[in-house]
């Protein structure tokens, strides 16, 4: 058997379970309700202004989201790269945590803190909630690529000048997006699209396209359902080439 | 070149890292516009010299003096010296004008007069039209001479290089080793150069420093480092060497490999121990029987290009290396002599072994951390404290660290002719020395035994 054998089983799984429900979905957004070829259902979302004014506030909520990550996420990420400040492995683990316990227990959990404490649902809750969710995926990529970078930049830098703030701003930020892009990533890509959040968070008060999607294929409108999915894939696909090199920001996660 | 005022003074410098003494008791002064080189082998401390003279580090005790004055509370972003790092540490992010140009503008130089001094230098280093590339673009020597740039750009007091040539091959090493040079002879500014490259610390210096297991084992220029090393470690660090036990006979008497000289040093006393370094190139051949001092048989014959190089056994069987240009075939006999200005006679820095111990029982003596068995010591009671003599060569070393009652790794080793002298470091960082026909290498994990009767035990007077 030829090496390249080996790589049959991961071919099927792909075909299966990634290319062929992404195919399902542009036959089904490309369908009207009795199999005829249209584009009526890409149409209608852009004339469907509930449906517009969902997609602006999920965007809206996002990247809230993914700013209050990265404003809350780089200095922790800085402080566990940093030996001097952080000697053992221990915070890092306590960082990455959380991510051990399923999302959703843990956002049915935040809502009862919220409901016991009296606090009223709304967007405040729903970008805590989204915030305690996603902040690892933030930190891990950004610590990574601190954690790896040559100490002797920092150090040339320093020689040539420049006061511990200007290395950080002049060297090891600018060597560090990477790291924040993958972040951007991981955290900006499943906020579009959550929907369970905001259900149990806000109680539906606000929806985010996640909602929508999930409330068209739950009443069976399989069609348009899929066509909102397919708008969904191409706009998180547009922002990946916006966070830059792909390449680099995959680096970063390794 | 080098005037007369110092630039830096190191002062009682010493430094550990986690428990263990990188630096110890460094004294040192470098004078303005020197080349000084600091050579050793890797761990010997020169890079943490650099590093504290640069600002990295601080020394645990002692004082660094810049023009006179003491430098410790200053950050390396003030201190008016630039580094070339081994890896040379360019900014990725930025291309190689940005690179050099980075110090500059920290300093809010203007605009017009980066440019202009950028050009300059790179002009100098010969990488004129290189601005715009990206310094990941550049192979290793050219990324090489942007370091260069980029920290001379700043007119720095003091040039620090660290291994600058380390990861360069061996035609391109020799390149930049002139070209630093002119560059040194034309900015009249002190360089402090770090290395483990012998020859390049040879060509390049003013002044060798010569550095082993964080001490100063000897500064000089390189001519009085090569000709006359201060000891065994020195000679067999810088070039190839001859190192052989000899005895002082008298002042200008020496006699090694069985047989007696005439040399040039005074002073050690009569009959005195000491080490003898005869360099390769320093044993003549002849034809004349009135000036053979021995005789010796060929052993084997290489060509090293220039030279040859032999090996050849004396007629007292001690086996020395002779470079020369002529051959001599393998298996002849040969005349040999030495002038008396080329043997370089050292003090021998120890005779035995000596160890502060403890006695345990009238037959055991606690010392290195393990306790060994002693012939009955009937003037000595328990806990007593002792000095312990054991002789070179009465050192038992045994192949696996577990059969000995101490562990221990071959720190260091000579070929004196016709045994080995090792150094032993033991997992307690004591150290020990054995002379042994057995060959041992670098690294080696030994177990270490001594026998009873070669404890040679006397009462230890506290001072």
């Amino acid at each position: 058997m030829k090496r390249s054998h080996w790589s049959i089983p991961y071919a099927v799984f792909l075909g299966v379970f990634v290319v062929l429900p992404l195919l399902l979905i542009l036959v089904y957004a490309l369908q009207d309700g009795s199999g005829h070829f249209t584009f009526a259902n890409i149409a209608r979302f852009f004339s469907d202004s509930d449906a517009l004014g969902t997609f602006a506030v999920s965007l809206e909520i996002a990247i809230e989201n993914t700013l209050i990550c990265i404003l809350l996420g780089y200095p922790a990420a800085w402080i566990l790269a940093n030996r001097e400040l952080n000697r053992s492995a221990v915070t890092i683990v306590l960082f990455i945590l959380p991510m051990w316990i399923n999302a959703l227990m843990r956002t049915l959990a935040t809502a009862e803190l919220f409901s016991m404490f009296g606090i009223q649902l709304g967007k405040g809750t729903l970008l805590f909630g989204m915030v305690y969710d996603y902040l690892p995926f933030m930190i891990y990529p950004i610590y990574n690529v601190l954690n790896k970078m040559d100490k002797s930049y920092a150090e040339a830098a320093q020689d040539l000048g420049a006061t511990p703030w200007k290395v950080f701003w002049k060297v090891t930020v600018p060597l560090s997006m990477p790291g924040v892009a993958s972040g951007v990533l991981m955290v900006f890509m499943p906020t579009v699209s959550t929907f369970a959040i905001s259900e149990f968070l806000t109680n539906n008060k606000i929806k985010l396209f996640g909602t929508i999607i999930q409330e068209n294929i739950n009443s069976s409108m399989w069609n348009y359902g899929a066509a909102l999915a397919l708008i969904m894939l191409v706009i998180i696909g547009i922002s990946t080439m916006f966070t830059g090199g792909r390449g680099e920001a995959e680096e970063a996660l390794i | 070149m080098a005037g007369e005022e110092h630039i830096i003074d190191l002062k009682h410098v010493s430094k550990s890292f986690g428990g263990k003494v990188v630096l110890d008791d460094i004294n040192l002064y470098i004078r303005k516009g020197e080349f000084v080189t600091l050579l050793g082998p890797s761990g010997c401390g020169k890079t943490t010299t650099l590093r504290l003279i640069a600002g990295f580090l601080a020394p645990d005790e002692g004082e660094i003096l810049l023009d006179g004055r003491d430098i410790s509370g200053i950050p390396p972003y003030k201190r008016p010296f630039n580094t070339v790092f081994q890896r040379y540490a360019l900014f990725p992010h930025l291309d190689v004008f940005e690179n050099i140009a980075f110090g500059l503008k920290l300093q809010k130089v203007p605009a017009d007069e980066i440019e202009q001094r950028v050009r300059k230098v790179l002009k100098m280093v010969s990488m004129t039209d290189y601005e715009e590339r990206d310094v990941d673009s550049l192979s290793g020597g050219q990324q090489q001479r942007v370091a260069i740039a980029r920290a001379l750009v700043n007119q720095p007091k003091i040039l620090l290089l660290d291994e600058p040539l380390a990861a360069l091959d061996l035609k391109l090493r020799k390149d930049m080793q002139i070209e630093l040079k002119e560059m040194h002879r034309e900015l009249g500014i002190t360089f402090i150069y770090v290395t483990h490259d012998q020859e390049e610390a040879l060509t390049l210096s003013d002044t060798i420093v010569v550095m082993d297991e964080g001490r100063i084992q000897q500064i000089g220029t390189p001519a009085e480092v090569y000709n006359e090393p201060v000891n065994a470690f020195v000679a067999d660090f810088i070039g190839e060497s001859n190192i052989l036990n000899g005895t002082m006979i008298r002042d200008r008497r020496v006699s090694f490999i069985g047989h007696e000289f005439d040399c040039v040093d005074e002073g050690f006393g009569e009959n005195k121990p000491v080490d003898v370094v005869v360099r390769p190139e320093d044993i003549y051949f002849t034809q004349k029987e009135e000036k053979t001092q021995f005789t010796a048989t060929v052993k084997s014959c290489t060509f090293k290009g220039v030279h040859y190089e032999m090996y050849v056994d004396s007629d007292t069987g001690y086996e020395l290396m002779i470079q020369n240009y002529d051959a001599y075939p393998v298996d002849s006999v040969v005349r040999l002599y030495i002038d008396p200005d080329d043997i370089q006679v050292m003090h021998k820095e120890r005779t035995c072994n000596t160890f502060e111990g403890v006695m345990k029982d009238e037959t055991h003596v606690e010392m290195l951390g393990g306790t060994f068995e002693c012939l009955p010591q009937p003037d000595l009671r328990a806990g007593d404290k002792v000095a312990v003599e054991v002789d070179f060569d009465k050192v038992d070393l045994l192949d696996h660290q577990e059969e000995g009652e101490l562990a221990g790794e071959v720190h260091f080793l000579l070929y004196k002719g016709d045994h080995y002298h090792l150094t032993i470091l033991t997992e307690d960082g004591d150290h020990l020395w054995v002379d042994t026909d057995d060959i041992w290498d670098k690294g080696d994990q030994v177990g270490v035994n001594f026998a009873p009767q070669d404890l040679k035990i006397s009462k230890r007077h506290e001072a």
